[in-house]
């Protein structure tokens, strides 16, 4: 259980994280969303401590993170950036970290078998391509068995096979009881993964929501529809709320009417209909509905670079 | 809920450890401050002996046979002082420091260990040396009848002070890694305080230039870690405090600012 509670970091004139309020509960996997520069990372670092908020609080199974005895049972982290000497190897490492609240070595061995990196642990981090970094970082999370597990953009550099060890590795442990907290600025990603989602934009809260509602109040009504006569119901579809296009198909796609709404009317009008579907806008579309006005950096048209005129 | 697996400082100096061990860096600087003070613990007392049918009467009367045999000294401190700097800037550069300040989140107890480790190495090792290094260097001016005991006055004082002075540097250069945070600007204020402000201060008319010139960290260490001190020189106890000021001060510094920074 994580609550945050009126977050804000201020780096110089810039505000990171804005007012941000939000728990996430154990059990499930809660998915935070934002596109970059959102202010992902800074707050998971400020759940874990290593940055001080500038105002507001944040606690984890009801403490400041800090504050706990047992720190590693408590939190497993994986940060964006990576968070290992390249000079140690990957052995070496976990068992420095395990030392320093009394694990036995024993669950060394555990973690690096449980992440798949037995055949390299005792080679240098420095040399590990992105993947196996990955890999160790995730090793390091779950060194400590811990209650609580947050990962900034786990899936960063895996190949599919290892992304879908992660999906299933994140979805068992929320099975376990525990609070999973996954950031990713991929909402395709999230929708195979998360039940629950915090999106953020320029620090501030966007949505708290599920995943199904979320995906629900971004689409709005867009329904597709196939008729024998087009043209009579695209007449008496059109009032000033609804938007009504060609698909190349010949079918019509509706926009700010309901299935049932549109079945009435054509009902009404005695159109025939083939064929009346519910459409969703896709994840990807709803997450950039959302958050278009909360990029921090927006891509725009190349420059003209050809000859003056 | 019981919690068997609490941060205490006994378990992260063992942390500490497993960490200095697993570093070829330091394994190395380590080898090369032992083996620099060995070497020239030979080669120096060689020179001078060689020397000495040469020697006027008043080079002669100023000689003593407890320095040459301690002139490695000069470069161990070095190679110590700068593992001390890479051992916390190697953190930082890396972000291995996220990650043991996630599993010491209080901060502080990384910072003591860190430094205990340290130092109890270095001092052990280099205690080690130094009467190694002391006794090489007496087996060579013993062909001249020109040997210090280790019970004649101040002897004792100076092999052990010298141990103690070299760790210090390497407290000192583990104070400006975790105070400047970056291996660069670190080593180069290292350097500058070993090695630079003796010389601008040796600029400097004699009259301020050299009054304050003996509290550097150089010529306050030498007050202690040889034998005869000049007459200009700190005593030899001012000399121990003076030096251990600098990564007194300095630790305490880097412990405030690791607290209140962000990592």
């Amino acid at each position: 259980m994580i609550d945050v509670h009126n977050l804000t970091k201020q780096y110089g004139a810039k505000r990171a994280v804005d007012g941000l309020t939000f728990s996430v509960q154990p059990g499930v996997v809660t998915g935070f969303l934002g596109p970059n520069g959102a202010g992902k990372s800074t707050t998971m670092r400020m759940i874990v401590g290593l940055d001080h908020p500038t105002a507001g609080s944040v606690t984890v199974n009801g403490k400041p993170y800090a504050q706990h005895a047992a720190p590693l049972q408590q939190v497993g982290a994986l940060l964006e950036a990576r968070a290992v000497h390249t000079g140690r190897s990957a052995y070496q490492h976990l068992l420095a970290l395990s030392q320093t609240c009394g694990l036995p070595r024993s669950r060394v061995d555990e973690v690096i078998e449980a992440v798949g990196l037995q055949g390299v642990a005792r080679k240098r981090a420095g040399g590990f391509s992105l993947g196996m970094g990955q890999r160790l970082g995730i090793a390091t999370a779950l060194l400590g068995d811990p209650r609580t597990l947050i990962l900034d953009e786990p899936v960063n550099g895996l190949d599919p096979e290892g992304i879908r060890w992660i999906r299933d590795l994140l979805k068992s442990l929320a099975a376990d009881g525990r609070t999973v907290f996954v950031s990713s600025h991929l909402m395709s990603e999230m929708a195979l993964t998360a039940d629950h989602l915090i999106v953020i934009g320029k620090g501030k809260l966007i949505a708290d929501t599920t995943v199904a509602a979320f995906i629900a109040t971004a689409s709005g009504s867009l329904v597709r529809v196939r008729t024998t006569d087009p043209q009579a119901l695209r007449q008496a579809l059109s009032t000033s709320d609804v938007a009504v296009r060609d698909l190349p198909d010949g079918a019509l796609e509706v926009s700010g009417l309901t299935t049932d709404a549109v079945g009435i009317i054509a009902a009404e009008k005695q159109i025939v209909l083939l064929e009346l579907t519910p459409l969703q806008a896709s994840l990807e579309e709803a997450f950039m509905d959302l958050t278009r006005d909360a990029v921090e950096f927006h891509a725009t048209a190349a420059p003209h670079t050809g000859a003056p005129s | 809920m019981t919690t068997p697996y609490r941060v205490t400082l006994p378990r992260v100096i063992r942390s500490e450890w497993t960490k200095l061990r697993s570093l070829r860096s330091t394994v190395w600087s380590l080898a090369l401050a032992v083996l620099l003070l060995l070497l020239l613990s030979l080669l120096i007392p060689l020179a001078v002996v060689a020397q000495l049918s040469q020697m006027k009467a008043g080079d002669l009367a100023r000689l003593e046979a407890v320095g040459p045999s301690l002139a490695g000294s000069l470069f161990a401190q070095l190679a110590i002082g700068v593992l001390g700097v890479l051992l916390i800037s190697g953190e930082y550069s890396t972000g291995m420091i996220r990650a043991t300040l996630a599993a010491v989140p209080r901060r502080l107890p990384a910072l003591w260990a860190k430094a205990i480790v340290f130092a109890a190495t270095v001092l052990v090792l280099m205690t080690a040396s130094c009467l190694g290094a002391f006794f090489i260097g007496q087996s060579v001016f013993a062909s001249k009848d020109f040997e210090s005991g280790f019970s004649d006055p101040g002897v004792a004082r100076a092999v052990l002070g010298t141990a103690f002075y070299i760790t210090s540097v390497g407290l000192l250069g583990m104070a400006l890694g975790a105070l400047l945070r970056h291996t660069a600007g670190a080593l180069a204020a290292l350097f500058g305080m070993l090695l630079v402000l003796p010389i601008v201060f040796g600029l400097l008319p004699q009259s301020y230039g050299g009054s304050l010139a003996k509290y550097l960290p150089i010529h306050a260490g030498e007050a202690f870690a040889s034998v005869r001190g000049t007459p200009e020189a700190l005593s030899p106890l001012t000399g121990l405090l003076v030096v251990c000021l600098y990564w007194v001060i300095g630790l305490a510094l880097a412990a405030f600012l690791l607290k209140k920074r962000d990592a």
